[in-house]
């Protein structure tokens, strides 16, 4: 470690953040399964008990539906909740709470009522996990309005994004992909707060824009190094925030290098992939070369075998090949 | 596109020489098309003003694509005739009459982007080669062509022996695999050609005399006039006549390689353009700036092979066309003349033609024929 420079894990910087937030805002604390005693199923909030207490950290029964729901109400009664769910697919048994209450009270009320809950959840595969713990659901969620949904994939995104999504007055979910907390890598001590509004170009180029988020960034960008090697320079967008969609990024990338291929480990069928090539005819068909294309999950439910897993899900070999079909090659 | 070869099947447009609103008139080279033979010079068969460019410099078009719009052979089309309109309506200067337009094509692929920009930059969509998916013309493709082609990544150079190989393999190959060769040879006496080459170089500058090829070319050519089935050729409808008597005149090049553009018209030409246009093919052969009508004809191929001291040429038919005349070196021999054993100039000439075409008995006659006419030179 030298000054000014740490290596640390996304894991630690998602703790980080609620650290920070816990010590900043007395209104702010945690709650969620096993998020105490055990320190989080993803040892993300391991440590936190001892240093804040039972009253901030919460460890709550195994009922996703009351404990959502009481953080809404504690969010509705002038508090800061962080409301860890262990999973994507465990808040499907909180729907109602976050569909029918957290994205609709605000305008329900004329605006009397603000719901700044955080929800923080876990998505996606790659730790054979099974198909009731590994889905990519949140398109859905980026579907509803009244939500802010974001995606943090980097190590500032997972270090600054909470910050910013306490401040919103409205409900934000962050989903976190289960293959990045163990990704380590330096965050620069003069790293700066983040917005949760933008996108974001994380490698430049001119021949074909890589549209990903999350968990498939990672993959896309070794995708765009690979198609760097044989002189095509990919351009790869990171969405960041999946609801509002920053369409001024997306447009700008896609106007320069006239083609698109869109990496979502969502399945493609009415989906967030579907929604940005939308997007895209809607604002840059005039500019392009090709049609939009799409690196999704199979559409089956996510495998449990390590080998089924992997074909089921976006590989940079498909990536490669998918730009490389948009490009003629 | 003209076509250069029986095989030729689509050519590159390399370079335009003339830009519209220039006049042109027949024999003028307007355009260089790379084909397979190397670059290859465009001469054109109209007079008349180009009135513009049909296909870009770097397109690669089917043989019998329209290159250019020449005004004045016709009335000119008038101003708001829409570039659609246009192109049907256009006069196909330098396709052959016998090779057919390409197919109309289904409703081109072309990206947004470069519809979009084709019209704000005035290219024209017709005749664009796309480098998209499945062949659709991309943004990149228009710019290209408005950058005036641009420099493409891979422009060949004039010559490309390699490439010259191939296309030789091809002919070859296929002339062996579908002609049914016969071959028959006789003895030249020289002795009278000679001394008539003599006489005629005495007087001449080295730069305007003749050499015995310029005989020996024109000898087949006249001969050829009293035997059509050996110029010609052979397709699939059987043996077609051609329609003049173009001596395809074999000319190796350098580092490897053979062409053997035409002398056209060789039995109307007199034995001084004949040695003109001889020397001038044998320059340009070897520099690789040919002319596509010089390829493109051929009725039957001469080879001559006197310098490369060997007595006797058995050639392959160069496809499809149905004759090869061949030379050997002129050497001094016993002959016997009169009864007396006499030194002579003497040369072999070989005959290899298509038994699909002729019978051996008219290949005899034919080559008597040259044989007799080199026997009177002054009638040459």
């Amino acid at each position: 470690m030298t000054d000014g420079v740490r290596e640390i894990t996304y894991r630690d910087a998602v703790r980080e953040a609620i650290r920070e937030a816990l010590l900043a805002d007395q209104h702010v604390f945690l709650m969620g399964e096993d998020v105490g005693r055990y320190g989080g199923c993803y040892a993300v909030t391991k440590g936190l008990l001892d240093e804040f207490g039972p009253d901030r950290i919460r460890d709550t029964p195994l009922s996703e539906s009351a404990f959502v729901g009481a953080g809404i109400g504690a969010a509705l009664g002038g508090m800061r909740p962080i409301v860890e769910i262990m999973t994507v697919n465990f808040s499907l048994l909180a729907l109602d709470q976050i569909v029918n209450n957290a994205a609709t009270i605000r305008h329900m009320s004329g605006g009397q009522f603000e719901v700044p809950v955080v929800i923080r959840m876990a998505t996606g595969a790659g730790r054979q996990l099974a198909a009731q713990h590994s889905h990519s659901l949140e398109g859905w969620y980026a579907h509803i309005p009244g939500l802010k949904v974001v995606t943090p994939a980097t190590l500032e995104d997972a270090r600054f994004m909470l910050a910013a999504a306490l401040a919103d007055p409205n409900p934000v979910l962050i989903f976190e992909h289960v293959m990045l907390y163990n990704r380590s890598g330096v965050l620069s001590a003069d790293a700066r707060p983040v917005d949760i509004r933008s996108a974001i170009v994380r490698r430049p180029g001119k021949h074909v824009t890589l549209v990903t988020y999350g968990g498939t960034l990672f993959k896309t960008l070794d995708a765009a190094e690979t198609l760097a090697k044989e002189g095509v320079e990919a351009e790869v967008v990171d969405l960041r925030v999946l609801r509002p969609l920053d369409g001024e990024t997306l447009l700008a990338s896609v106007r320069k290098t006239r083609r698109a291929v869109i990496v979502d480990e969502g399945w493609r069928s009415g989906s967030l992939s579907a929604e940005i090539s939308a997007r895209i005819m809607e604002g840059a068909f005039w500019e392009l070369d090709t049609p939009v294309g799409r690196v999704c999950s199979a559409e089956v439910p996510i495998p449990y075998p390590h080998h089924l897993e992997e074909a089921a899900l976006p590989q940079p070999a498909a990536i490669v090949a998918a730009a490389k079909a948009a490009l003629g090659a | 596109m003209p076509s250069l070869g029986a095989d030729m099947e689509a050519g590159t447009l390399v370079e335009w020489l003339k830009r519209p609103g220039d006049r042109v008139k027949r024999g003028d080279i307007v355009a260089v098309v790379e084909t397979q033979k190397g670059a290859i010079e465009v001469d054109i068969f109209e007079e008349g003003v180009i009135e513009r460019w049909l296909v870009e410099p770097g397109t690669t078009v089917p043989v019998g694509t329209p290159l250019a719009l020449i005004a004045g052979t016709q009335p000119a089309p008038a101003a708001e005739v829409s570039e659609v309109a246009a192109v049907p309506a256009a006069p196909t200067p330098m396709a052959p009459s016998s090779v057919e337009p390409p197919p109309a094509a289904g409703r081109a692929r072309v990206s947004p982007a470069a519809r979009r920009l084709a019209a704000e930059r005035g290219v024209s969509l017709d005749r664009l080669t796309g480098s998209g998916p499945g062949g659709a013309i991309v943004s990149a493709d228009i710019e290209r062509a408005a950058a005036g082609g641009g420099p493409r990544p891979t422009v060949p150079k004039r010559l490309d022996l390699a490439e010259m190989r191939r296309a030789i393999a091809a002919a070859m190959a296929r002339s062996k695999r579908e002609i049914p060769h016969y071959y028959l040879n006789t003895t030249v006496d020289l002795t009278r050609s000679l001394a008539w080459i003599e006489a005629a170089n005495a007087t001449r500058p080295p730069a305007q005399r003749l050499l015995l090829a310029a005989l020996l070319l024109k000898a087949v050519a006249l001969a050829l006039g009293e035997a059509p089935e050996f110029n010609g050729f052979f397709t699939a409808e059987g043996f077609q006549p051609g329609a003049g008597i173009h001596l395809g005149t074999a000319i190796a090049i350098r580092g490897g390689g053979l062409v053997a553009p035409a002398i056209r018209d060789a039995d109307k030409l007199s034995l001084d353009d004949l040695m003109a246009q001889l020397r001038d093919l044998v320059a340009r052969a070897r520099s690789g700036a040919l002319r596509s009508s010089e390829l493109s004809d051929p009725t039957i191929t001469v080879t001559n092979l006197g310098e490369r001291s060997v007595e006797t040429v058995f050639g392959v038919i160069y496809p499809p066309q149905v004759a090869l005349v061949g030379f050997g070196m002129p050497v001094e021999r016993p002959w016997v003349d009169s009864g007396e054993v006499v030194a002579r100039r003497v040369l072999t000439a070989t005959l290899a033609a298509d038994h699909r075409a002729s019978d051996g008995h008219r290949g005899a006659l034919f080559l008597a024929d040259i044989n007799h006419r080199l026997q009177s030179p002054e009638t040459l």
